[in-house]
């Protein structure tokens, strides 16, 4: 087995009084892609920030290949090598395309910087296609490509997506995260990936966690946890049996509680 | 020609003006906060140009005091912020405007000191020269005060949208959020906003300083470029120097053509002329954020 490029041990971190994540540990292999799955407000964002550096955790280790990372700025940590691709996209909405891409290999001294252009082109042909025009001006689909693509230009051992779905149409989920699926592939890109649509989070990943309320609560490989029952009923959306006028439902109560 | 000769004297003024309001508007853009000691670091700059080549105090050569008191003021842009702005980061909009308001009334109290409370003049080496062109006389200050702004719009031009650091700055301004996410060394990146704007600012002064006295309370000049940046768009930097450029001509003309006082009220009343008709500005660049 291959060694784990994130590890995360007994993470807390707190919005003032309030405590978003209440110990969490998981770990991502070289290679793989594992998927944070949870409800709203379950601390799955939180989760990613405290990782990436924007916020401080309380307690608890953060090590990336093995060297402790929490607390640091951000700068650095995309420094060691991880970038965090934000929620709701994020783009400089008045630089053009092309600006954005480059911004991306900010912490970048190496010259293969645009190889990597092209790299990200051929991945996202309609980013080359508008790489003159403000980003702002570019479609949701389009700006989560950019997103994803400017993420991609600092050349990271490990990605954060935090939910890339959001707020695309289904076809276009789709599309996207058939990118990602070949980015890890033929690029491998290691990703952690959190996500509230989990049909398609776990169609694509290798091996998912479950969070509800700043816990880990169900963790195994993604085609295991895609047939349990307690993710079928609450992340899917699939009802085991034919409820009579919802009447079962009240009593369901989740394994774990 | 009498009034070409307005005109051109108005552009000069609005050229000082435009530089100290592009020193607002970068601070603006890259930090969300407003500096209103801008006037007054316009001020010291000048006056350090000044303690350093007038023969009352130290007499060095006119331009070997430009860039110490350029690079002075740069430096003392990035202290300000390195060890004042940023211990308020997450305090509200308010507590950073008394800031630098107090500020400016250090440095206004400083200046003073150092250089006395009188009016003084810069000696310059093109001091009451002019040359006679096509029948309106220029003077040399006004035309060097227009080359250099052109200069360095340009300047800037280039380093905004071709260097790293330039795009980097622009990147911050706009989406701070992401820029940190980006590996972006976003406090740093403002910092250097600040001490851009203080070197903006001692050429401001220098230039201002070459065309007439000055004395500590000139930085209250500040103001009118507040509403040159403030009728530009707050957050476009063509638009602070238009705006400066608006209300250097207008103040001209009016007080050659228009009633006693009304060269005073005129950049104010156009200010809120184009507050009513253009709320955003002249050259608002508004962005809505999408969800």
């Amino acid at each position: 087995m291959s060694a784990p490029v994130l590890r995360i041990d007994n993470l807390e971190s707190f919005y003032g009084p309030i405590q978003a994540l209440r110990g969490i540990s998981l770990e991502v292999r070289e290679g793989q892609i594992v998927t944070v799955l949870g409800a709203n407000g379950a601390g799955k964002t939180t989760l990613l920030k405290t990782v990436s550096g924007v916020m401080d955790p309380e307690k608890g280790t953060v090590k990336l290949e093995g060297t402790e990372i929490q607390g640091s700025e951000p700068d650095s940590v995309v420094d060691k090598g991880m970038v965090h691709v934000p929620e709701g996209r994020e783009i400089f909405p008045l630089l053009t395309v092309a600006e954005n891409i480059q911004i991306g290999a900010y912490t970048r001294k190496d010259g293969d910087i645009s190889d990597d252009v092209e790299m990200v082109y051929s991945y996202f042909p309609i980013l080359k296609e508008r790489h003159g025009q403000a980003a702002g001006t570019l479609s949701g689909g389009q700006q989560q490509m950019l997103a994803i693509g400017r993420g991609l230009m600092a050349k990271p051992r490990i990605m954060l997506l935090d939910e890339p779905s959001l707020g695309l149409s289904p076809l276009l989920t789709e599309e996207i995260f058939e990118i990602i699926a070949r980015l890890n592939k033929e690029q491998g890109v290691t990703m952690m990936l959190v996500e509230q649509n989990a049909a398609v989070a776990l169609g694509v990943a290798d091996y998912g966690y479950v969070m509800e309320l700043g816990r880990i609560v169900m963790e195994d490989d993604a085609g295991v946890l895609a047939d349990s029952k307690d993710v079928q009923e609450f992340y899917l959306g699939i009802s085991a049996e034919e409820s009579q006028r919802g009447q079962r439902r009240w009593k369901q109560r989740k394994t774990w509680r | 020609m009498d009034f070409l000769q307005l005109v051109i004297s108005g552009l000069a003024n609005g050229c000082v003006y435009g530089l100290i309001a592009l020193g607002f508007v970068m601070i603006y853009k890259a930090t969300e906060a407003v500096n209103f000691a801008q006037g007054d670091f316009m001020m010291f700059g000048a006056f350090i140009c000044l303690g350093l080549t007038n023969t009352a105090h130290l007499g060095l050569n006119f331009w070997l005091a430009v860039p110490i008191a350029i690079a002075t003021m740069g430096a003392l842009g990035y202290a300000v912020d390195r060890t004042v702005i940023r211990q308020m980061f997450g305090q509200s909009q308010v507590a950073i405007v008394i800031l630098t308001i107090a500020l400016g009334f250090i440095l206004r109290f400083a200046a003073g000191t150092i250089w006395s409370h009188e009016p003084v003049s810069l000696e310059t080496p093109f001091a009451g020269q002019s040359i006679t062109f096509g029948g309106v006389v220029l003077g040399v200050n006004e035309i060097l005060i227009i080359v250099v702004t052109v200069i360095l719009t340009v300047l800037l031009y280039f380093f905004f949208s071709r260097t790293r650091l330039g795009v980097a700055m622009q990147a911050a301004s706009q989406n701070q959020l992401a820029a940190y996410y980006m590996g972006i060394p976003v406090k740093r990146i403002q910092s250097l906003v600040w001490a851009l704007s203080g070197a903006l600012a001692a050429i401001a002064g220098i230039l201002f300083a070459a065309k007439g006295a000055i004395e500590p309370n000139v930085g209250l000049l500040g103001i009118k470029a507040f509403a040159a940046a403030a009728i530009g768009g707050f957050g476009s930097l063509p638009g602070a120097l238009v705006g400066g450029l608006i209300i250097g001509v207008v103040e001209q003309v009016t007080s050659r053509y228009g009633i006693t006082g009304l060269s005073q009220i005129a950049p104010y009343a156009l200010l809120l002329l184009v507050l009513i008709v253009r709320p955003g500005g002249l050259f608002s660049q508004t962005q809505k954020k999408k969800v």
